[in-house]
């Protein structure tokens, strides 16, 4: 990696941690999601712990996207994305290190939490393990996905709402791979790698083409 | 054609072909609806809900063939920067949306009495449900951008991630599909259709084609005079008050 | 054989629903234009 990423990968990570920066509220928010579930559906173990998975995915799905929101919304109000956009830094670049720092500190603790909420919903160990490795390979897709919408509403003043509105949609697939490939750790008809391979599949071409579609529409809001 | 990218020219251009457009729509579809009902054969299995066919397949394609239309218009938007392509995309995602309800719609009325319920998780049903969503989601980014020239690049951008993304929904929904395979499934329609029927659906999809390019005109139409009246009131907001015009352009 | 005509009836029904409104949203939005945009080109005149 060279420096001038490291130092803006470093910048975010410190911008999360300190006072104001919010970075814990993704898995917190995760959390609650997770644990007003069972107060919708009912105390019953045994179909809690069927869909248990889809509980997870979910959660980590909304969770991921509404904090997403606000990725380049600071940068874009105190002007340090005109720097971004101006630097010799290439802009997809510095899209893929924002998204980097953001994954870290919200979608790796989610994981984390993961097979501990999952616990609690009576899911079997190996699904547990299923879960965590299927949220391991999806959620970046979410992040780069999300960071497409987050740049495309960056600095409007009801971005919110619209970003999720425009993303939700077309994380369809990694929502329907990521459940599968959860589930069918468990059990089931499918083979637990047909899912999964797919899943770091859709991964890595999100990897490949966010960051150009998320820089395009950052460049998008200047005239 | 070069000379119809400029807007008045368009307007003058528009002006000429809306009336035959429209002639020719509705007279497609008055064909097409005496065909529909008096000609077309009831199918052996369906019966009569058969009709309904001819409008939500011309429906379905019309959907996709929206979005098409919307994603010429966004390379027209990125590469060549032409208001002209700002105005056809944002005049198309509202009449995509109209087309995908009227699916979604008739396919939900056609499937109660064919499958015993309004809706069926099936896989084609889903992913123009997909689609729906994402043309729902173009319209609000529409409305949310009040620089014209901004919520085009936006909404081209979000459209071109969508073209990428729609086959790999298509594809996902499937395999979903066949791995939750419910009990009955029936396809709409079928491979071989019969000349009968196929006569009446080849014209209502025409008539539904040329609707939807007399509305899209229209709309385009509508588009160019109202940036022209935008331009107009912040010209005339300058010459009154100097401020608010150096807030505006800045 | 079944009764479809409630179906056919909503399915066409609502099919010109929406291209009807289509069609009045589309045209009256066109009217509202030529009209502020005709206040314009009166104003221009008067000064």
């Amino acid at each position: 990696m060279s420096s001038p990423l490291a130092a803006l990968f470093g910048r975010e990570l410190r911008i999360a941690r300190s006072v104001g920066g919010g970075g814990a509220m993704g898995v917190v928010f995760f959390l609650i999601l997770v644990s007003l579930t069972p107060f919708a559906i009912g105390p019953d173990l045994n179909l809690l712990s069927r869909i248990g998975p889809a509980i997870l995915w979910i959660a980590a799905l909304l969770s991921t996207l509404l904090g997403l929101d606000r990725l380049f919304q600071a940068d874009a109000d105190d002007g340090s994305l005109d720097l971004f956009i101006m630097s010799s830094t290439p802009l997809e670049l510095v899209v893929l290190t924002k998204c980097a720092a953001h994954w870290t500190l919200t979608a790796l603790p989610l994981i984390a939490a993961a097979p501990l909420l999952g616990l609690t919903l009576g899911m079997e160990p190996a699904a547990l393990a299923g879960v965590a490795a299927s949220l391991l390979a999806g959620t970046p897709a979410l992040t780069l996905l999300g960071a497409i919408g987050a740049g495309l509403t960056a600095g409007l003043r009801r971005g919110g709402l619209l970003m999720a509105v425009l993303i939700l949609p077309l994380t369809t697939p990694i929502l329907i791979f990521g459940v599968a490939s959860a589930s069918a750790a468990s059990g089931g008809t499918v083979p637990f790698h047909t899912p999964f391979l797919i899943l770091c599949g859709l991964s890595l071409m999100a990897v490949a083409g966010a960051p150009f579609a998320a820089a395009a529409a950052l460049r998008a809001r200047e005239a | 054609m070069l000379k119809y990218a400029n807007p008045t020219n368009f307007l003058a251009l528009a002006a000429r072909l809306i009336p035959w457009l429209a002639g020719a729509a509705a007279l497609a579809l008055a064909v097409g609806l005496y065909l529909t009902f008096f000609v077309a054969p009831d199918d052996y299995q369906q019966g009569a809900s058969v009709k309904i066919m001819y409008l939500h397949v011309p429906a379905a394609w019309l959907g996709m063939m929206c979005y098409m239309v919307m994603t010429s218009a966004a390379l027209g938007t990125l590469v060549w920067r032409h208001p002209l392509a700002d105005a056809a995309q944002k005049a198309a995602a509202p009449l995509g949306a109209a087309f995908t309800l009227v699916c979604l719609v008739t396919g939900s009325l056609w499937g109660k009495p064919m499958w015993g319920t309004w809706w069926v998780w099936d896989a084609r049903l889903t992913s123009v449900l997909v689609l729906f969503l994402i043309y729902l989601g173009l319209i609000g980014l529409w409305q949310t951008i009040e620089e014209p020239a901004q919520a085009a690049r936006a909404a081209a951008i979000l459209t071109l991630v969508g073209v990428v993304n729609i086959p790999i929904i298509k594809f996902s929904v499937d395999w979903w599909n066949t791995l939750h395979q419910s009990a009955s499934v029936f396809r709409l329609g079928g491979p071989a259709i019969a000349p009968s029927m196929l006569w009446p659906l080849l014209i209502m999809a025409l008539g539904f084609t040329l609707l939807f390019f007399t509305l899209h005109l229209m709309a385009i139409r509508n588009e160019i005079l109202s940036r022209r009246l935008r331009r107009l009131s912040i010209t005339a907001a300058a010459a009154e008050d100097p401020e608010v015009a150096g807030e505006v352009f800045s | 054989m079944k009764d479809y005509t409630f179906y056919i009836a909503s399915a066409y029904g609502f099919a010109a629903l929406v291209v009807v409104a289509a069609i009045a949203k589309i045209t009256l939005d066109y009217r509202a234009l030529r009209r502020k945009l005709a206040r314009f080109d009166n104003k221009e005149q008067n000064r």
